[in-house]
């Protein structure tokens, strides 16, 4: 008797599966465990497996259709066999259950390493899991130390014989790992070789990320990430370090807060501080902030090198400078390449918000609008306060929404509570 | 006549004709330069004969303890001579059974002593041999005296191994000087045999490469057999006679004067890598006196490899069939999984066995490791029981936080068989617990294991 093909679950949460492509075709020979479809679920582009052998008799559904989990999506049988060519009918949403589990040994794959979902981009494009992006190689040692140190296994480039993870894999990856996966803000991460960077070679799972998003957006697949931030207490900081500075000059303004404010912010999240190349991703253990300026025919974005290790006034004093002399056409090719971030401003333009483009390799960038009073609740009061509204674009090839996400509200932190930036 | 090959490889020992054979199978055309017979120190005076030998000491003494087991045997004897013969018809069958893999793999064996040349030539005689690909050198180690304190070996009264593998008749007693593998193994053999056996060792404890506990088993029990084991020694001269050898020994601020038969000296060995051309063509040595390689194996000079004792330690046959079947397969341009230097196992197959892998009790304690020695005795051990071969232990040495198998070491029966259960763990990252997980059959040695895995957790069952 020829045997039915039903959709899967392919991920915990699949309710429907659309019907990408079919990999076999009416009359193909096919073993168990064949590829027999490509199915896009809720989270990711599984592959539908063959549970029986024969020849793909009948397909009973169309690419690019939707269907049910349970539905009947093809038959295998005996070449020549008569199916039901009802089966698609038979069912009005899920009637027909998709083969018990313990007949279906394959049926639930872990869940799929789905791209993060990000706060505006639409719905985000499918990324199609290779089986070895789900299942994970890697020795019970470097398990262990993965899991104590909060290491994600199928972030990590694998050593051992087919590409399993081992200890040595896992170790040298810990502190980079750590950084890449982890979005919850974290201390400054020590820089084990003491190297300015560190390239971590691109996981299948980066990889594909980073073809279907760039495939599906442009050569830089970018989403945003916009936040409002109170900036009363930067305001008040700011009026009274100026204060003190006196006539001493050397005012510091909101833009030099916002630069060192992110480049803290940055130390504290590694996976944003970094460049995509391709086949690596490399992460700056050094932060150097780009700072947009703009210039009679265009735009330059001179370098605020190692940022978070500047004062407000050595920040403030260098951007002053940087930016008077690129608007002189007198600035070096090194003050102007090698940012690891970047900041774009357009506050005094009296832009509320905007987006700005990432510069590459750079794989993020806040674009800062002005500060303007607005009427905010307070308890059951409304107050005016002083406000800015910030976007990060992220390059998602590199960064993750909810990476980003951690990032800026790191950021909101220190700009909220100036006081934050000294811890 | 001279011939062109892919590889031509220097010594037919263990990393030479596996490396040959490797290179073989990858399609590559290989020939092997061999001045005495194939198998090399290995096959012919090393591991296989001394392992023939052990045997029959093995045999001595079970028969001596047969009555126990209720099994008697009149008017037992030995004799050296006999035994020596079988091990040499061991050696000889395993030196064709090297030949004859050869021939298998059609790989041509060139006789005679092969000096490398520049330009990736192997002179033999007034032969040159070109090698298209690569040169292997694997030209091994050979034994070493002392003669700064006047232990030259002279054959007769100071003797290697080379010699006391074809004694026909034992002395009435022997110093050995050196407890390492070699040393163990003999005074093993002939005190079976009757000889009366001194034992010297230089550092502080018999087999110091091992862990101590090991140690301390083993001269326990080297002890309770009449074997005298004299560690922390040093021997400041020695007076060789015609038919006996005087030796003063210093050991822990005492002066001993040992007269015996004949000395064996297990102390040592020194690589072979005088005349084979190694200068001219750029090959340089370590500090150690061994050839420097990088770690894909390859000496100083492009297209020249060393493998097996000249690479450096540890020198041991398996160490030099890995290598050499590494290299082959880099020479073919593949990517072989890289050796674990760490995680090459140790035994020495005096009775008890001793048996290890890893980092000793006393190196984790250097390393200021964060460790757990997890223990079992055989004498908790049914099956040892039955066997009466209730000497010795397993001692797995745990890491506190992840559970690694820093090292593992076995004295007792059949520890040379035991002990890879703990290399498949070590070289595939297995924790104890996935030791415990793997079930274990009762009755057998290998419990031990398991239990010894336990006892790291804190969970022993059987003590």
């Amino acid at each position: 008797m020829a045997t039915k093909v039903h959709m899967e679950a392919l991920s915990p949460t699949m309710e429907e599966g659309r019907l990408v492509k079919w990999a076999k075709h009416e009359g193909d020979p096919v073993k168990s465990g064949d590829t027999l479809a490509e199915v896009e679920t809720d989270k990711a582009v599984m592959e539908l497996v063959a549970r029986a052998d024969g020849q793909l008799l009948k397909v009973m559904v169309a690419e690019g259709a939707t269907v049910p989990v349970g539905n009947v999506v093809a038959w295998i049988g005996k070449p020549g066999e008569k199916v039901d060519g009802a089966g698609s009918q038979e069912s009005g949403a899920g009637a027909a259950k998709p083969a018990p589990a313990a007949a279906a040994p394959k049926a639930t794959p872990a869940p799929a390493p789905a791209p993060v979902p990000t706060a505006t981009a639409p719905t985000p494009a499918p990324v199609s899991a290779p089986a070895d992006a789900t299942r994970v190689k890697a020795s019970p040692l470097a398990k262990r130390i993965a899991k104590d140190a909060g290491v994600d296994l199928k972030l990590v480039q694998g050593s051992g014989p087919g590409g399993r993870v081992i200890k040595r894999d896992v170790e040298g990856g810990v502190a980079q790992a750590q950084a890449a996966a982890t979005p919850a803000p974290s201390s400054r991460l020590p820089t084990p070789s003491g190297a300015p960077y560190e390239d971590i070679p691109l996981t299948q799972i980066r990889k594909t990320i980073a073809k279907r998003l760039a495939a599906s957006i442009g050569p830089i697949p970018h989403f945003f990430l916009t936040t409002e931030i109170d900036m009363e207490r930067a305001a008040e900081a700011r009026d009274a370090l100026n204060r003190q500075l006196g006539e001493a000059g050397g005012k510091i303004s909101f833009n030099d807060i916002i630069i060192k404010a992110v480049a803290l912010a940055l130390v504290q999240h590694r996976a944003c501080n970094a460049w995509f190349q391709e086949d690596h991703i490399r992460y700056w253990n050094e932060v150097h902030i780009g700072m947009a300026v703009a210039i009679e025919d265009g735009l330059i974005t001179p370098v605020i090198r190692n940022a978070d290790l500047k004062s407000l006034r050595e920040i403030g004093a260098e951007a002053r400078e940087l930016a008077a002399r690129a608007r002189n056409r007198r600035l070096k090719p090194e003050e102007y390449t090698g940012a690891t971030f970047s900041v774009s401003n357009l506050g005094m333009f009296d832009i509320d918000q905007f987006t700005a483009v990432i510069n590459p390799p750079e794989a993020g960038i806040v674009a800062i609008g002005s500060i303007v009073p607005k009427a905010v609740p307070d308890g059951d009061r409304v107050v005016v306060r002083r406000r800015l509204r910030l976007t990060m674009s992220c390059d998602h090839r590199v960064i993750d929404g909810a990476t980003g996400a951690a990032f800026l509200k790191t950021l909101k932190q220190m700009l909220e509570n100036p006081l934050a930036m000294l811890l | 006549m001279a011939s062109s090959f892919d590889v031509v490889i220097l010594g037919g020992g263990p990393a030479g004709y596996v490396c040959a054979i490797r290179c073989a199978q990858l399609g590559l055309t290989t020939a092997v330069v061999e001045q005495d017979k194939l198998g090399g120190v290995c096959v012919n005076i090393g591991c296989i004969p001394t392992k023939a030998l052990l045997h029959s000491a093995y045999i001595a003494n079970l028969v001596k303890e047969s009555k126990d087991f209720g099994v008697e045997v009149a008017n037992v004897t030995t004799d050296y001579g006999v035994a020596m013969k079988r091990s040499r018809r061991v050696s000889d069958q395993n030196s064709k059974g090297v030949e004859f893999l050869m021939k298998k793999h059609k790989i041509t064996v060139i006789k005679g002593t092969g000096v490398v040349q520049p330009g990736k030539k192997v002179k033999v005689g007034s032969d040159v041999h070109d090698a298209k690909k690569a040169v292997v050198i694997a030209t091994g180690s050979r034994v070493k005296g002392i003669p700064q304190i006047g232990l030259e070996i002279n054959k007769a009264t100071v003797i290697s191994s080379d010699e006391a593998l074809l004694l026909e008749r034992v002395p009435d007693s022997l110093a050995i000087v050196g407890a390492g593998a070699v040393g163990m193994e003999f005074a093993d053999i002939f005190q079976a045999f009757g000889v009366k056996i001194t034992l010297i060792e230089a550092l502080p404890r018999i087999l110091p490469i091992e862990d101590a506990e090991s140690s301390d088993v083993l001269a326990k029990s080297y002890r309770k057999r009449g074997i005298e084991v004299i560690a922390g020694a040093k021997v400041t001269k020695a007076i060789v006679g015609k038919d006996k050898v005087t030796l003063d020994v210093e050991a822990g601020g005492e002066k001993k004067q040992v007269v015996v038969g004949a000395v064996l000296m297990a102390a040592g060995r020194a690589v072979n890598t005088q005349n084979i051309g190694l200068k001219e063509c750029g090959i340089q040595l370590t500090d150690g006196g061994f050839i420097k390689v990088d770690k894909n194996l390859q000496t100083t000079a492009p297209g020249y490899y060393a493998i097996g004792d000249v690479a450096g330690p540890p020198m041991l046959a398996h160490k030099g069939f890995r290598e050499g079947s590494v290299v082959a397969e880099i020479i073919a341009g593949q990517k072989p999984h890289p050796i674990k230097y760490d995680n090459v196992p140790s035994v020495t197959y005096c009775h008890p066995e001793v048996a290890s892998i890893g980092l000793t009790e006393d190196q984790c304690k250097e390393k200021k490791l964060d460790y757990v020695a997890g223990k079992f005795p055989f004498s908790a051990n049914g099956r040892a029981r039955g066997t009466g071969e209730t000497e010795g232990f397993v001692k797995i040495l745990r890491d506190k936080k992840y559970g690694e198998i820093l090292g593992a070491h076995i004295v007792g029966a059949h520890a040379s068989e035991m002990i890879h259960e703990l290399a498949v763990a070590r070289e595939n990252e297995y924790t104890v617990e996935e030791i415990d997980l793997a079930i274990h059959a009762h009755p057998t040695m290998s419990e031990a294991i398991g239990e010894a895995a336990l006892d790291s957790l804190g969970r022993v069952l059987h003590i």
